[in-house]
């Protein structure tokens, strides 16, 4: 019983890493950038929210709308200053300006907003809800719902839209793109919108969960979320959504029947033990070597 | 081929190291001037070392407020013995090797005749033998790991706090002697030293009283989610929860193992100060008892000034790390006065015989400069921090 | 010239700059607060230099580095602490203890590639970090305190030329040419016959060594260490003096590392927005020199010296250009 109550945690711990991997995955599958920054746009979603919520007075899905409009606005400018520029240099420099955007983001709004955490308005009535004798926070079953419903239609655009057609066709081979006739400059700034949209869909969702949001808030979440969208397969959507929940899982599991002491190391053991069985990810597609 | 480039080496390093020497001389520049023409002034320097930025800024950010309140006042009475204080804030990030450089930069760039700082112990504890070579005195407001002032070759470093093993023992006595409790569980940060510290310290004591520890869980820093080591917790209910943690944590925790159900009183130290519990915990920190360093609703005069004060000036209610900023510097500021001079040794000497009515309770030390005073019991309700009692040490 | 008047020069080079730098700190002018910093800059000249030789050198991405620097750091202080061995022996030890933690990491994981090597390795980083947290013996989250201070200017000056005198002379070897062949293409390196995982290791094993020797003098220096403080952040510093100076160009980590470490300090007079321009500054220089401040490749050494002889020998031949590129 306690076995699985401790995986309903943990699935439910790993829907919220798997929400803000889905974006960490949809830049990388397009650009192979591994974008430090998203932690910290997911940390401006949760803000852009609690600025929306207290001064509109709105509700969850205006609330929810509104930081997702933030947030692709503020990849989209982010993308075109800061990543443009530099997109035919060595991945790694890209790698340190995303590091430098993350420092700047957290402290411009350590200075704007102040450093003490502000309390997230409850948007969302929370509920347990018993199963058997298994119990679970409505909301985290709200989390799960929408991480799986993203997951669902982001594979629908990425597959079956233009605009997701262009975006592998960018992914596989720029140039062929640009002689198709694909403008990549917005296709890639498109893509930037929707993975920050979707980091800030994960910003709302832990606020409302946790009801606890700082300025630092993105650092810990990013880092496993990035460690859960390699452990999926980077770049692969469902991927993300299954590398994110075996994170939750293997941590939640570490802490309830283990030690608590040692779950970070333990989810990063079971990381790299089935990297080195499978070196792309659980999903991730064996990379081609040219000869 | 390798020869040539072998001789090179010898031009980069020689170039390295004028650049860094450049690099350095130019600060020397900036800041001599400053300190040179203020040097003979009618001003005394005091440091303050604090992390404005990183993981704990809010706490640094206290810390700043009660320390310039107290500035702000000293100077407004017009200084000490005929003399204004001026104030140098330097950031250490959280981060040990970043206080040490900056303690080093007040001392020898800035002449500091005294600093306050750090928060917390992992950046104060490096920076007291600093402070100790260069006989400067040191004291720390918050950092409340005994080893700040134990140490050997920290006989500079003071504090104006009371220490985790004080603490973890009032929270114990607490919860046997007035909450009749027999099980405790904690839960404490595995890599925060202050959590850890007051975690073993309530451990040790509430054992030796008797009591048992069915549950004694982690997690890591960073972490939002605490429902593992709350379901680990709720297979023995136990009668208290202790949570060693800040305020942001206590809240999130509360909340959550309210949610699973668990009915137990939950007990944690003076990082629960802020009027920030119970914003983040809402009703479920209700009940809640912790052990601080003062009551707001004490009536002595030192105390309603501070709030009244520090209200006027910040619109804020103070936490307890802007009252131990606050009193941190006023420590200084009255050993500077007892002795007459900006001698380090005299501050020094004069601090070991301070005896200061301060916002905390009257400050004075004992052998290994950390101050004996009582410890205040509170208890949250009606989302409130109502008196419950003291402890004497 | 020969090979030992080569070195002779060298010598007497280092032994200049040390003595200028020494009589600075006699005379007063470098104080306290100045020779910490200087310090600082070797410790980060250490670090960078041996990342470097993984990550630029041999193309493999590691966001570990401070995994190992906690080793030594701990090793050597453990060391000095129980047995009061000398410091150079502690230090060599705890550089050896690192190095094997990077032959025990490095021989599963580097047969894999780009990102993958780089949440591995730093996985591999916070494990280490997580142990050491829930190590008593060495005080866990509460640090490791009163370590005796050993590090010195001198002693730090001298682990700083050492680095990058072996780092150099690795890069100058067959070993190095090999190591950037498996850079620039595994499986054509491959098929000329080098055996890629084993310089892959070696060059991990050096780094890490180092990595260990740089932690050693930083606990030699604070008196201090603690877990936190060899998280991923400052991984990811190492990195970022790495990649700012140029991938695979040693003096651009030499002067990357002086260079921001110089810089962050100058910032403190910004107080509180120090932490915004010093991004602001990161991220133009990358906009504006996206393989780093002096190249990514190694060259600029040559094109240095062919410089200098230029002007020695007015106009001397330049062969090194072509024999280079």
């Amino acid at each position: 019983m306690i076995f699985m109550q401790q995986l309903i945690n943990g699935i439910a711990l790993g829907s919220v890493y798997a929400l803000i991997a889905l974006g960490y995955t949809m830049v990388y599958g397009i650009v192979q950038l591994i974008n430090f920054a998203h932690g910290d746009i997911y940390m401006i979603g949760a803000f852009a929210a609690y600025y929306a919520a207290n001064m509109f007075n709105l509700s969850f899905v205006p609330t929810l709308l509104a930081a997702m409009v933030v947030c692709a606005l503020l990849g989209m400018t982010i993308e075109r200053l800061a990543y443009r520029p530099i997109r035919k240099a060595p991945k790694i420099t890209a790698l340190i300006t995303a590091i430098g955007i993350s420092l700047l983001l957290e402290n411009l709004v350590r200075i704007i907003i102040g450093p003490n955490p502000k309390s997230f308005p409850g948007l969302l009535t929370s509920k347990m809800v018993t199963i058997g004798n298994l119990e679970i926070d409505s909301l985290k079953l709200v989390t799960l719902g929408v991480s799986i419903g993203l997951m669902i239609l982001l594979t629908f655009i990425v597959h079956n839209t233009k605009v997701g057609k262009a975006m592998r066709a960018v992914s596989q081979d720029k140039d062929a793109a640009r002689l198709m006739g694909i403008d990549i400059d917005r296709i890639i700034s498109y893509t930037f919108g929707i993975g920050s949209a979707l980091a800030a869909v994960g910003g709302v969702l832990v606020g409302v969960l946790y009801q606890r949001i700082d300025p630092l808030m993105g650092i810990m979440p990013g880092l496993k979320a990035f460690t859960a969208a390699v452990l999926g397969g980077i770049g692969v959507i469902p991927g993300a959504m299954a590398g994110g929940v075996l994170m939750g899982i293997a941590e939640s599991l570490t802490k309830g029947f283990i030690s608590t002491k040692f779950s970070d190391a333990i989810a990063f053991s079971i990381l790299i033990i089935i990297l080195l069985f499978r070196p792309s990810g659980l999903l991730g597609k064996k990379s081609s070597e040219k000869v | 081929m390798k020869k040539k480039l072998l001789s090179l080496l010898t031009s980069i390093i020689v170039v390295a190291f004028v650049l860094t020497s450049c690099g350095t001389k130019q600060t020397s520049n900036n800041s001599g001037t400053t300190s040179s023409s203020d040097k003979e002034g009618d001003e005394i320097k005091i440091g303050a070392v604090i992390p404005i930025t990183g993981d704990i800024s809010t706490f640094g950010k206290s810390t700043k407020n009660g320390i310039e309140l107290a500035v702000e006042q000293v100077n407004s009475a017009g200084g000490i013995n005929g003399k204004k204080i001026k104030l140098i804030v330097q950031d250490d990030e959280n981060k040990p090797e970043q206080g040490v450089a900056v303690l080093q930069r007040l001392i020898n760039n800035d002449k500091v005749v005294g600093v306050i700082g750090s928060v917390s112990s992992k950046v104060s504890i490096p920076m007291a033998a600093v402070a100790t070579q260069n006989k400067i005195p040191l004291i720390s407001g918050a950092s409340t790991n005994p080893k700040f002032t134990s140490e050997k070759g920290n006989e500079y470093a003071f504090r104006a706090c009371f220490i985790d093993p004080f603490q973890g023992t009032v929270i114990a006595k607490f919860a046997t002697e007035n909450l009749k409790a027999k099980t405790a569980a904690v839960l404490y940060d595995v890599g925060n030293d202050y959590t850890v510290g007051l975690a073993e310290y309530f451990k040790a004591a509430f054992e030796k009283s008797g009591g048992k520890v069915t549950a004694y869980e982690s997690y890591n820093n960073g972490e939002t989610d605490f429902s593992a080591q709350l379901t680990n917790i709720k297979k023995n209910p136990p009668d208290v929860i202790v949570l060693t943690d800040y305020y942001q944590n206590v809240g999130l925790i509360a909340k959550q193992a309210r949610q699973l159900g668990l009915k137990s009183v939950f007990l944690g130290g003076d990082g629960w100060d802020s009027p920030d519990l119970v914003k983040i915990g809402g009703t479920a920190v209700e009940g809640g008892y912790f052990c601080n360093h003062y009551s707001k609703d004490d009536t002595s005069p030192e105390v309603v000034k501070f709030i009244n004060d520090y209200k006027a000036k910040y619109n804020e209610v103070p936490d307890a790390l802007a009252a131990l900023g606050y009193d941190a510097a006023n420590m200084m500021f009255e050993a500077i006065k007892k002795a007459g001079s900006t001698d380090g040794e005299k501050i020094a000497e004069a601090l070991k015989k301070i005896d200061l009515k301060a916002v905390t309770g009257e400050i004075k030390l004992d052998e290994n400069r950390n101050p004996i005073k009582p410890a205040v019991m509170l208890k949250i309700e009606n989302g409130k921090q109502v008196f419950v009692g003291k402890v004497n040490p | 010239m020969s090979e030992k008047y080569k070195y002779l020069i060298i010598l007497v080079a280092s032994v200049i700059v040390y003595s200028i730098i020494q009589l600075l700190i006699y005379f007063g002018i470098l104080n306290d607060y100045y020779v910490q910093i200087i310090i600082f800059i070797g410790i980060n000249i250490i670090l960078a230099v041996s990342l470097n030789l993984v990550l630029g050198i041999t193309g493999q991405f590691s966001l570990g580095h401070a995994g190992f620097m906690s080793v030594g750091g701990y090793l050597s202080a453990i060391i000095s602490i129980k047995l009061g061995l000398p410091f150079p022996i502690a230090l060599i030890i705890g550089g050896i203890g690192a190095a094997i933690i990077g032959l025990v990491i490095g021989f599963p994981i580097l047969r894999l590639k780009g990102d993958y090597l780089g949440i591995t390795t730093l996985g591999f980083g916070e494990i280490i970090r997580v142990i050491f947290v829930n190590i008593d013996y060495v005080g866990g989250a509460r640090g490791l305190m009163a370590i005796p201070k050993k590090t010195t200017f001198t002693a730090t000056y001298i682990a700083t030329i050492i680095t990058v005198l072996v780092i150099v002379n690795i890069i100058r070897s067959t070993h190095g040419r090999a190591l950037k062949a498996v850079r620039e293409d595994e499986i054509a390196a491959q098929s000329m016959g080098i055996d890629i995982s084993k310089y892959k290791l070696t060059a991990f094993v050096i780094a890490s060594f180092f990595a260990g020797i740089a932690g050693g003098l930083y606990a030699h220096f604070l008196m201090y260490i603690n877990p936190q403080s060899f998280g991923f952040l400052k991984s990811i510093d190492i990195v970022m003096m790495v990649v700012i100076g140029g991938m695979g160009n040693l003096f651009g980590s030499i002067i990357a590392a002086t260079g921001i470490t110089t810089i962050l300090e100058l910032l403190r007079e910004l107080q509180d927005y120090r932490m915004i321009i010093f991004p602001i500054i990161l991220i133009l220089t990358m906009l504006y020199k996206p393989s780093g401040l002096l190249g990514s490749r190694d060259l600029s050494i040559s094109r240095l010296y062919n410089k200098i002889t230029r002007i020695f020998m007015k106009g001397g031949k330049v062969k090194d250009e072509i024999a280079n590129s």
